[in-house]
Formats: structure tokens, sequence, C-alpha cells
């Protein structure tokens, strides 16, 4: 079944390297419940490799990094591989300071994670 | 009107606003804090990170503290202050009439355990000045928090940037 976009959800989408889902708006307290709900979808599939797009998400907070961090160990137990893309300093700036950025792979695009 | 001098005293900035205990409030909060803290004469990050916090502060509020019920009041303030050293800043209050924690109680977890939640005091007290949390007599918490101007960052409000004094 394909996860359905809603929300801060804008876009995912089937590559041949990876499954993206690109998000886009302001992710706080009021829209994580529903990321929550569509990442859990999307991670139910057991995708090889997943891309999570932020280059559209202006804040987040850190209920946002959070369920960021729940996909993260959703994957990790079936050995997949999740990288982030996109993210702007500020958003940079919420991993950094939680020191969650040592356990996330950051790329600046798609097409430097699908490469690494 | 002329726009307001950083070279005036800050005591007239005082903003109170009094939202429901919905997520939905938060990016209108974020709003009006973001303008008030600019008129604070903070810069851009400052800006950022005092309504970053407020953010996290109000989160906190509604999930712990009202244990996610969406009615519930949350009395916010936002003041301009004067610290001890002469230093202008911006002085938050967030109170609410919730569960009572003990304040010796509340602080940001250990980051080496890679989990989800209590990242939010955490945020608070890395990003602000001052934060401290209390328990009032008549219930609930209060939660007060500073951010001052850094030495070179006043920046004057309501002029574009590039344009000289």
């Amino acid at each position: 079944m394909t996860p359905s976009t809603s929300g801060v959800v804008k876009e995912i989408r089937q590559e041949p390297e990876a499954t993206v889902v690109v998000l886009a708006g302001e992710v706080d307290l009021n829209q994580s419940p529903a990321l929550h709900a569509a990442l859990t979808e999307v991670a139910a599939n057991r995708p090889r490799r997943l891309i999570v797009n932020l280059a559209e998400v202006p804040y987040m907070d850190s209920s946002g990094v959070g369920t960021l961090v729940e996909l993260l160990r959703r994957v990790n137990t079936y050995k997949g591989h999740l990288a982030l893309v996109g993210l702007n300093e500020r958003v940079r700036g919420v991993f950094e300071i939680t020191k969650l950025d040592k356990f996330f792979r950051i790329h600046a695009t798609e097409q430097e994670a699908v490469q690494t | 009107m002329s726009p307001p001098s950083t070279d005036q005293p800050p005591a007239a900035l005082r903003v109170e606003m009094t939202i429901n205990s919905d997520p939905s409030s938060l990016a209108v909060v974020r709003g009006a804090v973001t303008r008030m803290a600019e008129l604070g004469g903070l810069d851009e990050t400052g800006v950022h990170n005092v309504t970053w916090a407020i953010d996290e502060a109000l989160a906190n509020v509604i999930k712990h503290g009202y244990e996610g019920r969406p009615d519930q009041p949350i009395h916010l303030t936002l003041e301009g202050i004067v610290g001890p050293d002469g230093r202008r800043g911006l002085a938050v209050t967030v109170r609410d009439r919730g569960k009572q924690v003990d304040p010796a109680t509340i602080c940001g977890r250990d980051l080496a355990d890679v989990r989800p939640g209590g990242l939010g005091v955490h945020i608070m007290r890395t990003v602000m000045d001052e934060v401290e949390f209390s328990c009032p007599m008549e219930g609930g918490m209060l939660l007060r928090m500073v951010k001052y101007v850094q030495q070179g960052e006043a920046r004057c409000p309501d002029r574009p940037e590039g344009t000289q004094p």
C-alpha cells in the first residue's frame, strides 16, 4: 500500500535507489502526530534506503526531531539506511544542539545521499 | 510616528497573551513572539532562539502540564528589560494551571541516549540566558526565561537592513 501524503508530508516517491519523503512547512507539536503516522506507514514497507527531504522545512521543534528519531530507530531495526537532506541552518541547529547530528546521516542533497 | 530607537529604554515593550493549550495555537504565537523579539532589539539568531524556546516551553505545557487537553489556559508575557549589568533583554513568562512538577527535577536528559522526548528543556537552557521554573502557591507552573541582547547585536527596529541611522 502506498502511504498517503497529508500535513507537512508533501510527497512520497519511489526512486530507483531510495524511497524519498518530501516534507514542506513548519514541523511543530501540531504537525508531528500526523508526520509520525505517515513516517511509520512508510517504514512499515521497510525501504532499504529512505531519504527525508527537509529543504522546504523552515522550522522544526523538538517534537519534529523526536519523530525523526523514532523513524531512525525503526529503520535501524531492519538494518535500513535513513538519510536527511536539505536541512537549512536553523533546522540543522536543532540536531546540533541536541547532539543528534552524530546519529543521523545528513547530506546536502538527495543525489549526495544516494551516492554514499 | 517615528520608529522606536534602540537608545530608548525597552520598558514600554510589553505583550501579554492567553492561549488555549491547543497545538494549533503554536504557529500564531511564534509569529507574535518573532515580531516582539525583533522590536526588543535582538538580532536574527536571538529572535529565532527566543521564538524557539517559547515554542518548546508551550509544547511542554501542552504535553506534560495539561497532558494533551487542548482547552486549558496558558498565559504568556514578553517584556523588554534592563538586566543588572545594564544589558537590554527580553523577559518571558509562561504560566499554566496544569500539573505541578518539582523544579529541581526539571532538567534536560542525557543526550547520549538516542530517543525521542525530553529535548525541550535542554534546548531552552541552551538558547536562553536564564531559565527558571517555579511552583506558584495557586497551582500550576511558572517559567521565566530571559534573553539578553549581546554586545553589538542590537538592531534598529523597522529600519530596512543596510540603511544608516
